[in-house]
């Protein structure tokens, strides 16, 4: 009887580590192939409309951009976190209390065409992720209560908070009744960086975050102390880092990065406060961490493939009237990929051969 | 609204209805758990359930083909997670959330064609003389067999934990798998059939969903349902009883939303749908405050790798 057998490697290879994402993503296309098969539909043609397509015009290139700033700014927060061993799995709900607050101030000052008005919504965004962010840390440290859960269920509030505000307080009081806002006063906008695309300023403060936090996570004490913290928390312990502290910094970062996230999304793409602001990019950015293997460079390749993943969807469904619901499948598929292919990194396969009688 | 007798077996009837998805996911959850596996793909296995009862019955008619598919396609996303976890040995929180993610995201794919179709529900099981009872009738012998199942599962569940072979060798690979393994106990196996049952049960709780309590499909119409279920475990100290008890309890609290305005609580509705997910948090905060996690599974979560 043939066997597969895990032989673990004397070291984790760093190889593999560097492999194992790119393994994901060819099984993924793969999958993909065989799912527009199974559809009726061509199976190259399907990988061109969804993955190569949405990128040939300057416009979708600057799309690709809008869509992979929030992944790529929530994905590092959460990354960081992730790297301590703290799970905030609720950055949805930080990110949708971002746009509440940052986007409330927008609201609060239309008709101000002061300098001032976006600075101070990009403040209140951040502010309001952390807030909420702050809760289940603030429960972790006190309580001990699984912040996997606690931040999971504050995302669902996150919404219904966001639906009776559109509906209540933030409803625009010249429109028809929609549960939607005014639409935000020019002051109150990313300004557009590139002519005849949406690409807008927070792609380039996206940028500049990533890159602070990548000096920040490689030469400075606190990067050092998640990195042992998360992996030898008995190391961690004796040389006395707090592990709370850590719970706080990387809930309150990944909850400023989220909420920020969520502000730039309706000051930017949407331009208003509406029911729905997120196609799930707060979950979505788990992977995006996941598949840059928690580093910012890496997050910064994967932000841009799972942005990519949502304009596929939304051109597949314009031209192949496939379902948009297609990109969560994909996004599903590579994590799942991704996690198999990660067990290559601390063991090898082996195919054993044996007698059926056997004992294992 | 008026409060008439029926009123009120009216809406313990509906609480009985938002329960009992809660209470078949979460008693599959906690068989999982005691045997050391943490599976927070629960909602995305009830998602699949859902939406492949509701595509078996309206394509086939049968009630009995549309429960079983459901309990079977739970049972396949639940193996997906065990090959990744137990065989493969993947992060157990990151697989479970790639499974629900992935399950929203089919869930939706598959439900494509079926939004907007009625379904009768599942026949209600009426027994005769009993169900004319008054309220008695009405809240206890009305509904489908479901239900039934459900409350059955709860005893069931604590037999077999505390008064069966079997239910001691689970709890062992839970608590101890390395202590287990040395005794001779296949670990790995046991897990994966734990794991099953989990994903087989998640799938049973999306088919009442979709077949009994809002009998259609929507998209993501299991609402966090089965982040509930997860919680519910931790807030019964992995205890069944504990677990109807808290199905319950988080039933009433559902309810109160849906007859909110009726009982003439002048509160916004999306405050009072907010209230399960509140509750959830307050009462896992209760819960880790006395019990800082002392009774859950030792070994619950933690990687199990045999060198030989």
């Amino acid at each position: 009887m043939m066997q597969l057998k895990l032989e673990a490697r004397s070291m984790a290879s760093t190889k593999m580590t560097y492999l194992s994402p790119i393994l994901a993503v060819v099984l993924t296309l793969i999958s993909g192939m065989i799912l527009f098969a199974s559809m009726g539909h061509s199976p190259l043609e399907g990988l061109y409309v969804f993955f190569v397509e949405p990128i040939t015009s300057v416009y979708g290139l600057g799309e690709l951009a809008v869509k992979a700033t929030p992944l790529i700014l929530i994905a590092v927060g959460l990354a960081i976190g992730f790297k301590a061993n703290v799970w905030n799995i609720g950055a949805e709900g930080q990110l949708v209390m971002g746009a509440i607050v940052g986007g409330g101030l927008a609201l609060f000052f239309h008709e101000s065409d002061s300098a001032w008005v976006l600075p101070l919504m990009l403040i209140g965004g951040m502010l309001g992720g952390m807030a909420w962010a702050a809760i289940p840390a603030f429960l972790k440290t006190r309580f001990n209560t699984s912040e996997i859960l606690t931040s999971l269920m504050l995302t669902y509030v996150a919404i219904l908070l966001l639906n009776f505000m559109v509906n209540g307080p933030y409803r625009d009081p010249t429109g028809y009744n929609f549960p939607e806002s005014r639409m935000f006063a020019e002051s109150a906008l990313l300004p557009i960086l590139l002519e005849g695309t949406r690409l807008n300023l927070g792609s380039l403060i996206t940028l500049l975050i990533l890159a602070a936090l990548w000096v920040m996570l490689s030469r400075t004490i606190i990067g050092f102390q998640v990195h042992v913290v998360g992996q030898a928390p008995n190391a961690a312990q004796y040389a006395g880092f707090n592990h709370k502290k850590i719970v706080w910094f990387t809930f309150l970062l990944g909850g400023a990065l989220a909420g920020l996230a969520g502000l730039m999304e309706v000051a930017g793409p949407i331009g208003q406060l509406l029911p729905t602001i997120s196609p799930g990019y707060g979950f979505t950015a788990i992977i995006v961490a996941f598949l840059g293997r928690l580093h910012p460079v890496g997050i910064l390749l994967a932000g841009l493939l799972m942005a990519l993943s949502y304009l596929g969807g939304e051109t597949a469904q314009i031209e192949m009237g496939l379902p948009i619901a297609l990109t969560g499948v994909f996004q599903g598929l590579l994590l799942f990929f991704l996690l198999a292919a990660d067990v290559l990194i601390l063991y090898r396969l082996k195919l054993t051969f044996k007698s059926a009688q056997g004992v294992n | 609204m008026d409060f008439t007798l029926d009123t009120y077996s009216l809406i313990i009837v509906t609480i009985i209805g938002a329960a009992t998805p809660l209470l078949l996911a979460a008693l599959g959850e906690l068989i999982n758990e005691k045997a050391g596996v943490l599976n927070l793909g629960l909602e995305g296995m009830m998602i699949v359930g859902a939406v492949v009862a509701f595509f078996t019955v309206t394509s086939t008619g049968s009630a009995i083909l549309g429960v079983l598919a459901a309990i079977l396609s739970g049972m396949a996303m639940a193996l997906v997670f065990s090959f990744l976890t137990l065989s493969l040995q993947s992060n157990q929180v990151a697989t479970g959330l790639a499974l629900t993610i992935f399950g929203i995201g089919l869930s939706s794919l598959i439900g494509k064609s079926l939004v907007g179709i009625a379904y009768e529900g599942l026949p209600k099981l009426d027994i005769p003389y009993l169900t004319d009872l008054p309220f008695i009738g009405n809240v206890l012998f009305s509904h489908d067999i479901l239900v039934y199942f459900s409350i059955f599962m709860v005893f069931a569940t604590t037999y077999f934990l505390n008064k069966t072979k079997s239910g001691l060798v689970l709890r062992a690979v839970g608590e101890s798998h390395d202590a287990a393994h040395s005794i001779g106990y296949p670990v790995i196996k046991i897990r994966y059939m734990a794991a099953l049952y989990g994903g087989a049960m998640s799938g049973l709780a999306g088919a009442y969903l979709s077949l009994s309590y809002s009998p259609m499909w929507a998209d993501n119409m299991t609402a966090g349902r089965g982040w509930i279920a997860l919680a519910l475990v931790v807030f019964a100290m992995w205890m069944p009883s504990r677990v109807l008890m808290g199905a319950y309890m988080f039933g009433g609290i559902t309810i109160l939303q849906l007859h909110g305005q009726g009982l003439g609580l002048d509160v916004p509705s999306e405050f009072l749908s907010m209230l399960p997910y509140l509750a959830t948090i307050v009462v896992l905060v209760l819960i880790s405050r006395q019990a800082q996690n002392n009774f859950a599974p030792a070994c619950l979560g933690k990687p199990f790798y045999s060198s030989h």
